[in-house]
């Protein structure tokens, strides 16, 4: 069953294919989009399952670790997979939806399916890869996929944001590569798990600079403040379920490679403490800005980088309640703040403008607009009994038994930044849709020239779905908290990663013959076999 | 490919010294305003760290070919595949900045990086309130003299008469960014006819654009 693993890159991959070999013909596009994302969630909730019973390995070309490219999912891994699909197949739904409705026939830009699906394999490949520099090849995958989709159009505002997202991406990615290169100059493997056993014997020093390398280029990526200046001017110009699908994934890829490193690589956490100071800043700066915004998209981008910090203040904790609850968060943040981007999205439609200035009494034009507004928004805030509660809860309460002044300041900055997150969704929804409007709200007129007085139930569906999903997490978050408890626990363990790559021990086998699961078991009893 | 059996692994102190040259003047070139200039301290600083990564690799040695270097002899394979992929990469990016930078001077008629819209608003309302000195001194003043961003254009553009023209209708509105669908059919027009001058290939990209832009 090992090559279940490969499904959700290979699949969408090779549907990028199909996908620009038929850019003539939006039918096909639509068709291939949908099939390859459907059956991609659909093996990796069969990876979620299977992967209860310990991580699953694939080993690529036969090359067994630590030589050729591993493949591994574990239970973080599964988790990160299924929210991410779910996701994307929500906002390629709801684009195709916006394609219709402006009649274009559900053609966006011939090159949007294929890069939207290029995207969804580099996202996966980040998730499940086995090692240091095919992360980064998983990286820039997405990245440039993200390139395309955030200057889609090249018109004059999406090119000037797509400037600066661009080149500051690019950067991160060369400050991992240096990374890279000297992890392999100090220890001469770029396998996670050879890693996980080769970093301990280095000088201490040594592993300090990998650890800050690491953690500085994804910290980049995952938006995280002083390094989040370039998020909140970047996303709004792109069009809605670009923003969406940035939004719910990159940043998480960023968090998710800070987790993996950390907790796989570095299990000593020496730099919990600066990550504690960064997390409290990333949550008071990220939220005051969002305080400062009239316009939703910005206003929400800035919630966006406020709400890392709550992640990273769970991987500061270096305890398995505290992993537990920030892979929770990281989960619930994906589905709220996409459906958010979407909701947002289906606002400006409704009335013209995100700026909250000029929209009012949206909640009489549109009450099934003010209710898909309403759940996600104080989901984010954490109004119990939402998952935005729960996870926080979570934080909180690992954040206590973990004790020490700086925990306390990390649970009070929390607080505050919980606080404030309500105020600044509440005035947005007031705004928006309580308040008289301040003039006649003009609906967006799409191309065709209709104006939209009542929104396509097609783009309504997929929010609304992803808002389902959510609600369902809130019912399901027993099985939820029991899953990520013992993702967060193999997590501080290491020895569940690291056995199933490496089967035969320190060395491995590099083994080039294809392994079958039987011979694979036979292997680990008989390393020896075949020489 | 166990370290145990590599050859010496002390890398050379002259390809660490390029790699520091090459990236210091990237990062150098990357605080640059414009645009070209930043494409290519990213193509420097990207060979500086490729080139770094193929240093990890310690010395070189024989080609890693069994049958014609003796195991012991050779040199890491490793890096050296790593490298041909990050180069592959570095090639990709470098053309999508290229092509962002011809738009951006497309657009505006010059390839400068634009501020941060934040940036700009907080700049803007300072230079309307005159509350803070300070704040006016720097970005404040640039807006609300976009007079200064004609000349610029003008000057850069002295071949171009028709894209000239159109720097200066946006030179006169930076801080209009709301209207970037009529502000790109405007335009257009002109674009076109520069293009047309030139050949016929851009021509048609600008039409493709056009027919694409709107939607998405």
């Amino acid at each position: 069953m090992n090559w279940l693993v490969a499904v959700p890159v290979a699949l969408p991959l090779v549907g990028a294919g199909l996908a620009l070999a038929f850019a003539r013909s939006p039918k096909v596009q639509r068709l291939v989009s949908l099939a390859t994302l459907s059956l991609s969630l659909a093996a990796a909730v069969m990876l979620l399952v299977y992967v209860d019973s310990g991580p699953v390995v694939m080993d690529v070309g036969g090359w067994a670790a630590p030589v050729g490219i591993t493949l591994v999912a574990d239970r973080l891994s599964a988790l990160m997979l299924v929210t991410s699909l779910v996701v994307s197949l929500a906002v390629m739904l709801y684009s195709l939806a916006q394609g219709f409705a402006d009649g274009d026939d559900g053609a966006p830009v011939a090159i949007y399916h294929p890069t939207f699906l290029v995207l969804s394999a580099g996202v996966s490949t980040a998730f499940i890869s086995g090692d240091l520099f095919h992360l980064y090849v998983g990286f820039e995958v997405l990245l440039t996929a993200s390139f395309v989709l955030i200057t889609l159009g090249g018109t004059r505002e999406r090119i000037r944001a797509g400037t600066i997202y661009v080149i500051v991406s690019m950067t991160s990615s060369m400050i991992f590569v240096i990374a890279i290169a000297a992890t392999y100059a100090a220890t001469g493997t770029v396998n996670l798990a050879q890693l996980a056993q080769r970093l301990p014997e280095l000088d201490p020093g040594i592993q300090l600079v990998l650890q800050l390398l690491l953690i500085l280029g994804f910290a980049i990526k995952a938006a995280i403040f002083p390094l989040s200046a370039w998020l909140p001017d970047s996303y709004p110009t792109a069009p809605a379920p670009v923003t969406a699908v940035f939004a719910g994934l990159l940043t998480k890829v960023g968090i998710y490679a800070i987790i993996r490193t950390q907790t796989l690589l570095f299990p000593e956490g020496r730099l919990d403490d600066l990550l504690m100071v960064v997390a409290v800043a990333t949550m008071l700066v990220g939220i005051l800005g969002a305080v400062a915004q009239v316009d939703i998209k910005r206003m929400l981008s800035f919630t966006l980088v406020s709400h890392m910090g709550f992640m990273l203040w769970g991987i500061a904790m270096t305890s398995s309640a505290g992993l537990s609850a920030a892979i929770v968060y990281a989960v619930h943040h994906i589905l709220a703040q996409t459906t958010l981007f979407l909701v947002a999205g289906l606002i400006e439609r409704r009335g013209g403008t995100t700026s909250l200035l000029q929209l009012g009494s949206l909640a009489r034009l549109s009450p099934l607009l003010a209710v898909l507004f309403f759940l996600p928004a104080f989901n984010l805030a954490g109004i119990p009994p939402f998952t935005g509660f729960l996870g926080k809860a979570g934080l909180l309460q690992a954040g206590a038994e973990h004790g020490g002044l700086l925990s306390y300041g990390l649970i009070a900055a929390g607080l505050i930044t919980s606080l404030l997150t309500l105020y600044v969704v509440a005035k947005a929804w007031n705004m928006a849709f309580w308040q008289e409007a301040p003039e006649e709200l003009v609906p967006s007129v799409p191309e065709s020239g209709r104006t939209m007085t009542v929104l396509p139930r097609a783009m309504v569906a997929p929010a609304a779905g992803l808002v389902a999903v959510m609600l369902a997490l809130v019912v399901i978050a027993g099985p939820l908290f029991t899953y990520t408890d013992a993702a967060a626990t193999d997590l501080r363990a290491r020895t569940p990663y690291v056995d199933a790559v490496l089967p035969d021990g320190v060395r491995g086998t590099g083994d080039s013959h294809v392994i079958t699961e039987s011979e694979s078991a036979q292997d680990a009893l008989d390393p020896g076999e075949d020489e | 490919m166990s370290p145990g059996t590599m050859i010496e692994v002390t890398p050379s102190l002259a390809l660490l010294l390029a790699a520091g040259v090459l990236c210091g003047t990237g990062v150098y070139l990357l605080l640059e305003r414009s645009l070209t200039r930043i494409v290519i301290g990213m193509a420097l600083l990207g060979n500086g760290v490729n080139l770094l990564l193929l240093v990890a690799g310690g010395r070189a040695g024989g080609p890693p070919v069994l049958g014609q270097t003796e195991p012991e002899d050779m040199s890491d394979p490793l890096p050296q595949a790593m490298v041909l992929t990050s180069i592959v990469i570095t090639l990709g990016v470098t053309a999508f900045l290229l092509a962002m930078a011809y738009r951006s001077w497309q657009l505006n008629g010059h390839d400068e990086v634009q501020d941060d819209l934040e940036d700009r608003r907080v700049a803007e309302r300072a230079a309307r309130d005159e509350v803070s000195e300070r704040a006016t001194d720097d970005p404040g003043e640039y807006l609300a003299e976009p007079n200064d961003v004609v000349v610029e254009a003008e000057a850069r553009d002295e071949t171009r008469p028709e894209l000239r023209r159109g720097g200066r209708k946006k030179g006169a509105e930076p801080n209009d960014v709301v209207v970037e669908a009529e502000a790109r059919d405007e335009t257009r027009p002109e674009l076109r006819r520069g293009g047309r001058k030139k050949g016929s290939e851009p021509n048609s990209a600008n039409e493709s654009d056009s027919g694409e832009g709107g939607s998405r």
